[in-house]
């Protein structure tokens, strides 16, 4: 019994411990790992308070096991079997133990609203506001502008620049969302009726991954977006060429490729600088400006797409986005039609 | 003869009946008048129309555990859809249903109906009482919850079944985004539920406050009594909140009305107050009961008393007063003002103070203690460990900037099943072994307890540890799938691996329960050599469980020789006869001074049909049959008073005193 009990958490915590390290490595470059990878000060003084609250957490639990384990197993005077102890006695335990916690506590309480006054509030006055709204199940983002030419949108990519902090307004189409980009900062739930806000800074240049984290439906494991901090230079070309509306030679219904278009997409999507102003999905303007297709679910090449405009059921199920039925000449004139959308 | 000794008469005038006093020895002819009156009618009439509470308590007790089984099914239905990325074993809305449903059964159905299972058996053992204040109200508690939790899964084999998570937000649960049956059966099936359990908690309340046994003063009751006591308080006062919520989603997606609707003004976070109002002392509900059981059992394998009953019993009510002002932890992440957040964060990291009383009285007892290693108190040693892990995970989720970052995700769905199955399953599965041979009249097997503990113990931390990391690496909860480069492959793996040996622990539990029905030791009285009242009796106990109804000079009634901590001893042998029908003693609310002769009522069948006809009535709204309704209600209405109708040998009236000032009758006591 003694043998048992004093082994088993040993053997539990080897075990784990062989199983699990070799995977760490590939697990610490898991792209959502806000825990060893924060970035920027809205989420960096959070991943010291969360390694302050995991050590303080490991070493007391511990601290607790071994106490136990000690109550358990320590020698005991022989005593008659039948006798029962006195009730009185061991109260100390309860008021040092209860009186430790109480400081660590208090202490934990200090520090943690030390850091919540710190990544609440960005120090400096956000250069650059943003709109994000969460549809079923992907990301409006709009850059606006008081010309109203110059407005930008587009979808489930933000990007920003670099060293700067930016505020994002965060509404929502239908159900609950919530923006989430843990390497730069905590979540906030996306609620229709209301404009949240929280503001995200990116230090390095890079892409940081998100996702949404709360549930909002069939495609809530397929929500994902991502925030492209650039060099501010390399920002401003990006949005002088996403504020130009599309440059199409054959914006005609002579064009086959953008007759399908007409018929079957412009329902819900724009295309701006064409008849198509949908507004149930994503702005396809500059869809081929984009990294990823339906909300980070697939690298955005020909194929994918292609996939993905005939089969977006099986891909994404209950997706708003239907599979279409195409013969394989409208998918190919449609494919032509879509690649100019640079 | 037994009755004897007349001159113990309690020399108490004022009450109008004087209360027979003496001994009633099994075989002796009181005893046998005792059986007559008491047993309940053999065969289906008895089965419906029973209120003894040690039946309605194992009732309650399977019938949970059939819940757990299944929302245990469907949880590993779930990992192994999780076990490897990128399957497709379920579809989005199969996997959406499946986890509404786990935590459904589990939150609402399992957790707090199995801790209502060992009150419901226990409070009169543990009181001194022959039933619990309203024997029929218990019924009608027990037959509403099986409705309830027939209802809610009535949709269920349709592949309708509710999709919306168990805290159901709005407006992915309203009338535009989930069109099908699925929300309305579980909007009607909780409001239906919470009937239960504010009868239920009714009962608990009023049985604690006047059915005590002389003597048993306040400070005398056993830590479980204050743990059922505070979950029941609490309770009462947040079941309005929940059913409030679900009869708004119900009007909101039935009869058109805004309250969540954003088009017309109406506030999804109206809904999220609601629920968490709710919800979060709901959690303290369903795990300071199974805490109780821990203080009250441990002792036993331990040789001593708990160190410090006292603080122990002020540390569950104090758990519960934090947790009335915490809910909004569970809302950090929706835009509320950060100084409102902070007094939350604080007020939810504060929590642990009274569970640190608990756990260093536990160890305290553990180490000042003897140990025996027999199955309970494994489970119940166990239990401290994963206790402690939950909590600290806790104060992690309750940093508030932390909390933006760990809520939501598997680090959350790690610690609530730290809480809840390491605070609520390992109690009550070593609260089931150690009570089962009080149950049954039979021992369980130790040795296959003590798989059964180690198999659970080793699976539950391989399943559940691992979540803690697939949090940390940023996996959300609530997704049906995931992609390999995440890098979560292995945690689900692992945890996937760990369900399923926790299952097979659950597994050697129940193959132990069957084998021990038919073939464990016999257990005589006091198997355990435990101090509570309970054990004073045979096992399993009579149908009046008390010949006389004993009175009580300390805590540890049966431990009081050897502990010779006064003079003074409980009177276990000779106490209060009360044979002139279904009797029992009124107590008063602090010192348990005997009060009144309460006669309690026997097997009815109108609880089952109340129960019914109200079940119907919500079956009628969920179709909208409104002829049906109109009938039922009429139903309800006409048992109602059938129930109510005044009856003769219910009239306590005649022998209650109208002045219960009893403060000094007895100086005996």
């Amino acid at each position: 019994m003694k043998h048992n009990l004093y082994m088993t958490p040993f053997l539990v915590i080897s075990i784990t411990a062989i199983v699990v390290l070799p995977n760490a490595v590939q697990a610490s470059e898991a792209p959502l790992n806000y825990f060893l990878h924060s970035y920027g000060p809205a989420a960096k003084p959070t991943m010291y308070l969360g390694w302050v609250l995991a050590g303080l957490s490991v070493i007391i639990c511990i601290v607790i096991s071994l106490l136990l384990l000690t109550a358990i197993i320590r020698k005991r005077s022989r005593s008659d079997p039948y006798s029962i102890d006195r009730e009185g006695g061991g109260l100390l335990w309860i008021y040092i133990g209860t009186g430790i916690s109480t400081i660590i506590l208090f202490g934990l309480v200090i520090y943690s609203s030390m850091i919540l006054n710190q990544v609440a509030k960005p120090t400096q006055t956000p250069a650059l506001t943003v709109t994000v709204t969460g549809y079923d199940w992907w990301w409006k983002v709009e850059y606006e502008h008081d010309d109203p030419t110059q407005h930008i949108i587009t979808a489930n990519e933000l990007h920003i620049p670099v060293g700067l902090p930016v505020l994002i307004k965060l509404k929502s189409a239908d159900v609950i969302h919530a923006f989430w980009v843990p390497k730069l900062a905590g979540k906030t739930q996306m609620i229709p009726g209301l404009v949240n806000q929280q503001w995200i800074q990116a230090d390095m240049s890079g892409i940081y991954a998100g996702q949404c984290v709360q549930f909002c439906g069939a495609g809530h494991a397929h929500m994902g977006l991502e925030v492209i901090a650039k060099s501010p230079q390399e920002f401003e070309d990006w949005q002088n060429t996403q504020r130009k509306t599309a440059m199409l030679s054959f914006k005609t219904f002579e064009d086959p490729g953008y007759k399908v278009f007409m018929d079957q997409c412009a329902g819900c999507h724009t295309i701006r600088g064409t008849e198509a102003a949908g507004k149930h999905a994503p702005d396809l303007t500059h869809l081929n400006s984009r990294r990823k297709i339906a909300a980070g679910l697939l690298a955005n090449t020909p194929d994918h797409l292609k996939k993905w405009i005939m089969n977006a059921q099986e891909l994404k199920p209950g997706s708003r986005m239907p599979s279409f039925a195409l013969s394989n000449h409208e998918i190919a004139a449609l494919m032509l039609f879509l690649s100019n959308l640079d | 003869m037994a009755i004897s000794d007349k001159k113990h008469n309690l020399p108490d005038n004022r009450l109008e009946r004087v209360p027979e006093y003496g001994c009633a020895p099994t075989g002796s002819t009181v005893e046998m008048r005792l059986a007559h009156t008491w047993e309940c009618n053999p065969g289906w009439r008895g089965w419906f129309s029973t209120v003894d509470h040690k039946t309605i308590g194992i009732r309650y007790l399977i019938t949970a555990f059939i819940f757990l089984i299944i929302g245990g099914i469907e949880a590993l239905i779930m990992r192994a859809q999780l076990s490897l990325p990128d399957q497709t074993l379920l579809t989005p809305e199969q996997y959406n249903q499946l986890f509404t449903m786990h935590g459904i059964t589990m939150i609402f159905l399992y957790a707090l109906p199995i801790l209502s299972g060992f009150s419901n058996y226990l409070w009169p053992l543990l009181l001194g009482s022959r039933d619990m204040a309203f024997p029929r109200l218990n019924a009608l508690s027990y037959w509403i919850f099986l409705f309830a939790g027939v209802f809610m899964y009535a949709s269920f084999p349709l592949g309708q079944a509710p999709n919306a998570g168990w805290f159901n937000y709005v407006p992915f649960s309203g009338p535009i985004y989930n069109t099908g049956p699925n929300i309305d059966v579980f909007a009607l099936g909780m409001v239906l539920l919470g009937i239960s359990t504010t009868v239920g908690a009714v009962n608990f309340i009023v049985t604690l406050f006047k059915m005590r046994a002389p003597g048993m003063t306040i400070n005398r009751v056993p830590i479980l009594v204050w743990g059922t006591l505070t979950a029941s308080v609490a309770n009462l006062i947040t079941i309005p909140a929940v059913s409030l919520a679900f009869l708004l989603l119900w009007l909101d997606r039935q009869v058109g009305t805004q309250f969540f609707d954003v088009a017309n003004g109406g506030k999804p976070l109206l809904w999220q107050h609601l629920f968490w109002i709710f919800g979060h002392p709901w959690v303290y509900a369903i795990v300071l009961p199974a805490m109780g059981i821990v203080s009250d059992a441990l002792p036993t394998f331990c040789r001593r008393p708990l160190v410090g009953y006292t603080a122990v019993a002020l540390a569950t009510m104090a758990t519960m007063m934090f947790g009335f002002v915490v809910w909004v932890h569970h809302m950090f992440a929706t835009g509320l003002p950060t100084i409102s957040l902070s007094i939350f964060g604080a007020a939810s990291m504060a929590i642990s103070i009274p569970s640190a009383v608990a756990v260093f009285a536990w160890i305290a007892t553990i180490w000042l203690g003897r140990p025996v290693f027999k199955t309970p108190f494994l489970f119940f040693a166990g239990f401290v460990i994963l206790f402690v892990i939950g909590g600290l995970s806790g104060v992690m989720v309750a940093a508030v900037s932390l909390n933006w970052q760990l809520n939501e995700t598997y680090f959350v769905v790690a610690h609530l099943h730290y809480v809840l199955l390491g605070i609520n399953v390992f109690p009550v599965i070593g609260g089931i072994y150690y009570w089962f041979p009080k149950f049954t009249g039979r021992m369980m097997n130790e040795k296959l307890g003590k798989w059964s503990f180690w198999v659970m113990f080793i699976g539950f931390n391989a399943a559940f540890f691992p979540m803690h990391i697939a949090g940390l690496l940023g996996m959300p909860r609530r997704i049906y799938t995931y992609s390999s480069h995440m890098g979560w492959d292995t945690v689900n793996m692992i945890t996937s691996i760990g369900s399923f040996i926790f299952a097979i622990g659950i597994l050697i539990f129940l193959v132990n329960v069957m084998i021990s029905l038919k073939r464990g030791v016999l257990a005589g009285s006091n198997p355990w050599d435990a101090a509570t009242l309970e054990w004073s009796i045979s096992s399993p106990p009579p149908a009046y469980n008390f010949a006389v109804i004993p009175i009580i000079a300390s805590r540890h009634p049966l431990w009081e020789n050897r502990l010779n901590e006064s003079s003074e001893r409980s009177s276990l042998s000779e106490g209060y006869l009360l044979t002139a029908g279904h009797e029992t003693i009124g107590t008063s609310p602090i010192d348990a001074k005997p009060q009144v002769i309460l006669k309690m009522p026997g097997d009815s069948y109108i609880p089952f049909f109340v129960g019914l006809f109200v079940s119907l009535l919500f079956v009628g709204l969920l179709f909208h049959w409104w002829s049906f309704i109109g009938v039922m209600t009429a139903a309800c209405c006409i048992t109602l008073i059938l129930w109510m109708w005044p009856q003769k040998s219910l009239a306590q009236r005649t022998v209650f005193n109208a002045d219960h000032s009893s403060q000094n009758n007895s100086e005996k006591i």
